[in-house]
């Protein structure tokens, strides 16, 4: 696996819900709070997580020949913001499951972020039941 | 004071917390993710919004000092002092966000300006609050007890 600058990874093997496999999980989130705490969640179900501050850093990781089981993209972020990452990595052939996260409660918007190719929108913060669904969700299908 | 003492007055204080509106169940949320491996994680996150507030509070005080005010600009500040003050579970600073945004979208300088005064309230008062917690947190592990989970 190769990681571009600006990102970094953390694998916690105590946790709340042990998931076999190292599934991995790239949080893209411009949002300091919000990765602290993404990737604290993220970690006690034993999921390696890898972080980046805009799209663009993650569209250029899965270029380069990185691959993750799973993305959180957030919608907002400067460079490069949710939805156009998103619409790149399904045009390069990403198939990694895409979980979008917005802090704006409208349907409209959501709705918009889903058609750019994510399987699932949630608000932020993710709570611990969201998680596990998606952590659920992840091993079902992928 | 001894260990018994310091852990009730930690529990109750907390409740209070709760019970007055200044933390929602997000707060719990972040208590419940930390452990062992990560025991300071939530001192950790609350002053990141601390450090995050504070600069916002400081762009909006500037912003709305302008000749012409850019509200596109004042409401991008105010949504990313909501997001955050909802992520620590900071209720009434997220809910005087809620009422700050409705101003900007009236562009009223006048409204936004008493809007900026109830964020700067709200802040101080929950920072003043979760300051006391963790003082207690610590006086609870120096005197050897564990920090009672509540919630």
């Amino acid at each position: 696996m190769v990681f571009g600058t600006g990102s970094s990874s953390t694998k916690s093997t105590k946790g709340v819900e042990e998931v076999g496999g190292n599934l991995s999980v790239l949080i893209v989130d411009d949002d300091p709070i919000i990765l602290r705490i993404h990737r604290m969640m993220l970690n006690k179900f034993g999921l390696v997580t890898h972080v980046v501050e805009n799209g663009k850093e993650a569209v250029d990781l899965f270029r380069s020949g990185s691959c993750f089981d799973m993305v959180l993209m957030d919608m907002e972020m400067p460079i490069m913001d949710g939805p156009k990452a998103t619409q790149e990595l399904r045009a390069m052939g990403v198939n990694s499951m895409i979980v979008g996260v917005t802090s704006r409660g409208l349907e409209s918007e959501k709705q918009s972020f889903m058609g750019a190719g994510l399987n699932r929108c949630h608000e932020k913060p993710l709570t611990t039941d969201i998680v596990t669904s998606l952590v659920q969700e992840l091993i079902k299908h992928y | 004071m001894e260990v018994g003492q310091l852990q009730r007055k930690f529990v109750d204080y907390t409740a209070s917390l709760f019970c007055e509106g200044f933390l929602d169940e997000q707060f719990t949320q972040l208590q419940q993710l930390q452990d062992e491996s990560n025991p300071d994680f939530v001192v950790e996150v609350v002053s990141l919004f601390f450090e995050d507030t504070e600069k916002l509070l400081n762009d909006l005080t500037r912003a709305l000092d302008q000749q012409s005010v850019d509200f596109k600009k004042v409401d991008a500040h105010v949504h990313q002092l909501k997001g955050s003050s909802s992520s620590i579970g900071a209720q009434r600073v997220r809910n005087a966000c809620i009422a700050f945004r409705n101003f900007c979208e009236e562009q009223n300088t006048d409204a936004c300006s008493k809007c900026l005064l109830q964020v700067k309230q709200e802040y101080s008062l929950v920072k003043n609050k979760l300051d006391t917690l963790f003082r207690l947190e610590q006086q609870i592990v120096e005197a050897g007890g564990a920090v009672p989970m509540v919630g």
